[in-house]
């Protein structure tokens, strides 16, 4: 029998604002514990909550992004939840009226393990709520660190759309990208600043109802993300098999097995007793005030893709990976701004300066080659000042120094040689020392000559035209021939 | 029995500002003065959890030498004000009379205590409650009995039941209460003060402990109704720290009593008031000999209806039990306050530091606004409330299209003997004509009107549309003055 997946995920996403959700704490992650605290952010008696516009704003700007609707009426509520991270025992968060709902995301392109065709991942709901603090416990004895409790968290539900681990994988990347062109959240899961549940059920294609479902949490990578949803599809596809009776579980994710294991069962699932928090007034967000924000949003990252294949005639693959980072893409428009082939520049970004970045271990905002260095080094290039190969030793120059390309042409001497007779010393140094190739060549062997041009690369190390001296061979041979 | 009711040293706020500019008295001899007269009754009165005296000395002193400056804070730089067990005053005990609290010392300044200090006032003393202001008769207090300075057999009322008694036993100038169902005005009329609830949102709610936090009020309980106006005036506000807080709205309520009449004013009369059973007839007769002092004084008297006054002790029940059952789940032994020693794990810290903890009254509302909460419920309980809360407030809308005041009586009996109530429910009745007012939003005072034949003291209260202080100042006013008259 055939099988198919329906996914849905949770995400968290923690907005970076400057101050917390509900008091003037700093938001910072990796403070000493218990720095970032006040009475209020602590739950101390008497203290009461007062929401951060910025962190609504963002919300709304991440809605927006993720073609959200707004709507005018949203409210905070009260949900109980009792653990010592949780300072007064309930969460400040939104249960019915959210800031965002019905948004879509675009997934395309290459994903972890295959190529997805374009599909729209519907998004239920954003909703903005405060974080926890962080429990460490060491022997009998349990550590909180309130730092992180009040930060504020938007918390991003998908429609149930996904069929795939590479379509969750491509949903949770193509989240994560939006945020950040936004500039709502930094969504470094290492750092908990983005986190993701999964939920999951199978049921054999064709079938209209949904099967029970697992939820799977403790996923600290967009990878992790992936091969748990593998390795459910897999389990309970051979449940289904064997006609094992499923039951509502919560399963956690065991990152040295590359395992799922039961956490909990349904029967012990909380009453939140919701209700709306009677200290903060409900939020109008007038048609006026949505406009406002709206006229502040950046292009998505679906429409830069769109725009790099269609406006500057990219390669659909070329515009995925530039796009994959807001600020890789701002660095290839800068650099193409200075007149380079939009084509010329992707090829060196994709080939040489991603790859020259991720062996220094370095962001492209920590990039020691400007975008217009980049441009005029292919300036030089197509004004025939260097060639193709000394090109890629200025590069090298470049990204060791942070030196223009023009600069390090001049201090080196790296110039091309266009002067045909000093190309044609270097012609006869080299028919002079390859009797055997110049042989080969006058017996009718044509490869010969690219070894022999190669030879007066070599003699003028490197700076020769190569199609000068192609040229110049040609004619100095046949005066021999 | 004693009676233990006096006039504190220099009357009230504003006798003590007068005295203060004059010379007449320092801020050190007004310090002296308190404590010496709390020496003297406390220990039957037992309105005072704490009083640090030392601390208010230096206060004091602080205050005088910037007179002697020239450079007051306000007119009123120098008076001591008591200061109710859940507001908050950095680096005094801010328990609500429980044990959950004990040993907890607040970090911060309510709002109005920062503004209180700013004006130059001195917070002297905490004073006893309801445990949590759950009650209403401070016999919920964890610790003590506070008693009604004008019979020591009878209760204070509650649940601002300390600040009530040391103002009329003369042991405090005036102090700050908090209102939630009625928690300043019973008390303020078991004892025979002044006692002002605001409109919800006139006072910032930062640094007092959440109830209900849809009803909580924190006000005056004073000596006079200048006094109630004074301090209205100086602890009204918007603050940022408050987001139910009222946007700024001009509060120069003691200016605007000065030479103030009821001519013309239109009272308000619900007839439900005086069709509930349990009113007592000498509470009765008072409110009825106000009524006709009004009408005599040129007021105008108007028949209105309160229709579903019948439902505000259920839906309050609801509401602020639901409230309060999120509210204290804070308390839990984690950060702050009484923790249970030797517990194995965390929900055992949780279950037992809350058992050993909370006490019954505490205990029973928590219980029931947990269950009115729970999914299944809540649509029949606290959904439902909140429609009933909405249908109350459209009552007193229309009531205020034709009157300008309501007047009633605040308690349908005058203080009851200690231990005399002790069905929970038949409790909660007699709160019957102050929790509307909450569940509304609306502002309400409690004046005094006289004594029953006993020498208890007995209150009415008058109730204004929200942001109406001024015109229940100026009914209050007048009682207050027509009481003198009757007193000389």
């Amino acid at each position: 029998m055939e099988y198919e997946a329906i996914i849905g995920l949770e995400v968290h996403v923690q907005a970076n604002t400057a101050t917390k959700m509900f008091c003037a704490c700093p938001n910072n992650f990796g403070s000493e514990p218990n720095t970032n605290v006040c009475p209020i952010c602590l739950g101390y008696p008497g203290v009461l909550p007062t929401p951060n516009r910025e962190a609504i704003n963002k919300t709304v700007l991440a809605g927006l992004m993720l073609n959200c609707e707004i709507p005018e009426f949203s409210k905070f509520d009260r949900k109980a939840y009792w653990y010592p991270d949780m300072p007064k025992n309930y969460q400040i968060t939104q249960y019915d009226l959210p800031f965002c709902i019905d948004g879509k995301v675009l997934v395309e392109g290459k994903a972890l393990t295959g190529e997805l065709e374009p599909k729209y991942i519907g998004i239920t709901r954003i909703h903005l709520e405060e974080d926890v603090g962080k429990s460490t416990h060491a022997g009998t004895y349990t550590g909180v660190d309130y730092n992180r409790a009040g930060v504020p968290l938007m918390e991003i539900v998908s429609e149930p759309d996904m069929r795939t681990a590479d379509e969750a994988w491509a949903y949770l990347t193509a989240l994560r990208q939006t945020m950040q062109y936004a500039g709502v959240g930094n969504c470094d899961m290492e750092k908990g600043q983005m986190r993701c549940d999964v939920n999951i059920s199978v049921r054999p294609v064709g079938q209209k109802e949904f099967n029970t479902k697992t939820e799977i949490k403790n996923l600290n990578s967009i990878k992790s993300v992936h091969a748990s949803i593998d390795y459910e599809i897999e389990r309970q596809i051979e449940m289904l098999e064997n006609n094992e009776e499923f039951k509502q579980q919560t399963r956690g994710w065991n990152e040295a097995s590359q395992e799922t294991y039961v956490m909990r069962e349904k029967e012990d699932a909380h009453d939140y007793r919701y209700f709306p928090e009677p200290d903060l007034m409900p939020v109008v967000l007038t048609a006026d005030k949505v406009a406002e924000i709206k006229e502040k949003m950046p292009e998505t990252p679906a429409a830069k893709r769109a725009r790099f294949v269609e406006e500057l005639g990219l390669p659909a693959y070329d515009a995925q990976v530039l796009c994959l980072e807001k600020a890789t893409a701002d660095w290839y428009e800068t650099a193409v701004a200075t007149g380079a082939d939009p084509k010329k520049v992707s090829n060196w970004i994709m080939t040489e300066l991603l790859r020259e970045l991720s062996d220094a271990g370095l962001s492209i905002n920590e990039c020691p080659i400007t975008p217009e260095n980049l441009g005029e080094l292919l300036g030089l290039i197509d004004k025939k000042v260097i060639n193709g190969r000394i090109a890629k030793e200025v590069f090298a120059e470049m990204f060791k120094t942070g030196d223009a390309p023009g600069k390090i042409v001049k201090d080196k001497g790296l110039e091309q040689v266009t002067d045909t007779s000093a190309i044609s010393e270097f012609v006869i140094q080299a028919i002079d020392n390859n009797e055997k190739a110049v042989g080969e060549y006058l017996a009718g062997k044509e490869t010969a000559l690219n070894f022999l041009v190669g030879q007066v690369m070599r003699f003028s190390r490197g700076k020769a035209n190569p199609n000068l001296a192609q040229e110049a061979l040609k004619e100095e041979l046949a005066k021999r021939g | 029995m004693a009676k233990l009711s006096a006039k504190p040293v220099a009357g009230s706020i504003a006798g003590a500002a007068v005295q203060l500019a004059t010379g007449d008295i320092t801020a050190v001899a007004l310090v002296e003065g308190i404590y010496s007269r709390y020496e003297e009754v406390d220990d039957e009165v037992k309105g005072y959890l704490q009083i640090n005296k030392e601390k208010a000395l230096v206060a004091a002193a602080e205050s005088d030498a910037r007179r002697a400056a020239g450079n007051t804070l306000s007119a009123y730089d120098g008076v001591p004000i008591a200061i109710k067990d859940n507001i908050s005053v950095d680096g005094e005990t801010c328990g609500c009379a429980s044990k959950l609290l004990e040993g907890y010392t607040a970090t911060y300044d309510a709002t109005v205590v920062q503004k209180l200090k700013a004006q130059g006032f001195i917070p002297m003393g905490r004073t006893n409650m309801d445990e949590f202001a759950m009650g209403s008769s401070t016999e919920n207090s964890a610790y003590q009995q506070t008693r009604n300075p004008a019979n020591t057999d009878h209760v204070p009322g509650g649940s601002s039941g300390g600040s009530a008694a040391v103002v009329a036993a003369g042991e405090a100038i005036a102090a700050l209460g908090s209102d939630t169902g009625g928690s300043i005005r019973q008390p303020a009329g078991f004892c025979g003060v002044v006692g002002l609830k605001p409109t919800y949102g006139r006072v910032s709610r930062f640094g007092l402990v959440a109830f209900a936090s849809s009803l909580d009020q924190i006000g005056p309980v004073t000596h006079t109704v200048e006094d109630a106006a004074i301090l209205l005036d100086m602890i009204a506000g918007k603050d940022q720290l408050d987001s139910t807080s009222i946007p700024d709205v001009e509060c120069n309520l003691a200016a605007s009593l000065k030479g103030a009449d009821v001519k013309g004013m239109k009272v308000g009369l619900p007839k439900e008031f005086f069709e509930i059973d349990v009113l007592n007839d000498e509470v009765k007769a008072k409110v009825e000999a106000v009524r006709d002092q009004l009408e005599a004084a040129g007021a105008e008297l108007v028949e209105v209806s309160l229709p579903n006054l019948e439902y505000a002790v259920s839906v309050y029940y609801v509401i602020a039990t639901a409230e309060a059952s999120s509210n204290l789940s804070r308390f839990d032994g984690i950060r702050y306050g009484a923790r249970v020693e030797k517990t194995k794990d965390v929900k055992d810290i949780y279950y037992l530091t809350r058992e050993a903890g909370f006490g019954d009254e505490v205990k029973r509302r928590i219980i029931l606004g947990t269950y009115v909460l729970s999914s299944g419920y809540y649509d029949a309980y606290y959904l439902r409330a909140q429609k009933a809360r909405t249908l109350i407030r459209q009552d007193f809308e229309a009531a205020f299209e034709q009157c300008d005041v309501i007047l009633g009586p605040i308690a349908p009996a005058p203080a009851f003997k200690l231990g005399e109530i002790s069905d929970p429910l038949q409790m909660y009745l007699s709160d019957i004509y102050t929790i509307s007012v909450n569940l509304a939003g609306n502002c309400a005072i409690s004046v005094p009107a006289g004594e029953t034949e006993s020498g208890l003291p007995v209150g009415v209260q008058f109730i204004g549309d929200s942001l109406q202080e001024e015109k229940i100042l100026k009914a209050a006013q007048f009682v207050e003055q027509q009481q003198a008259q009757q007193g000389d």
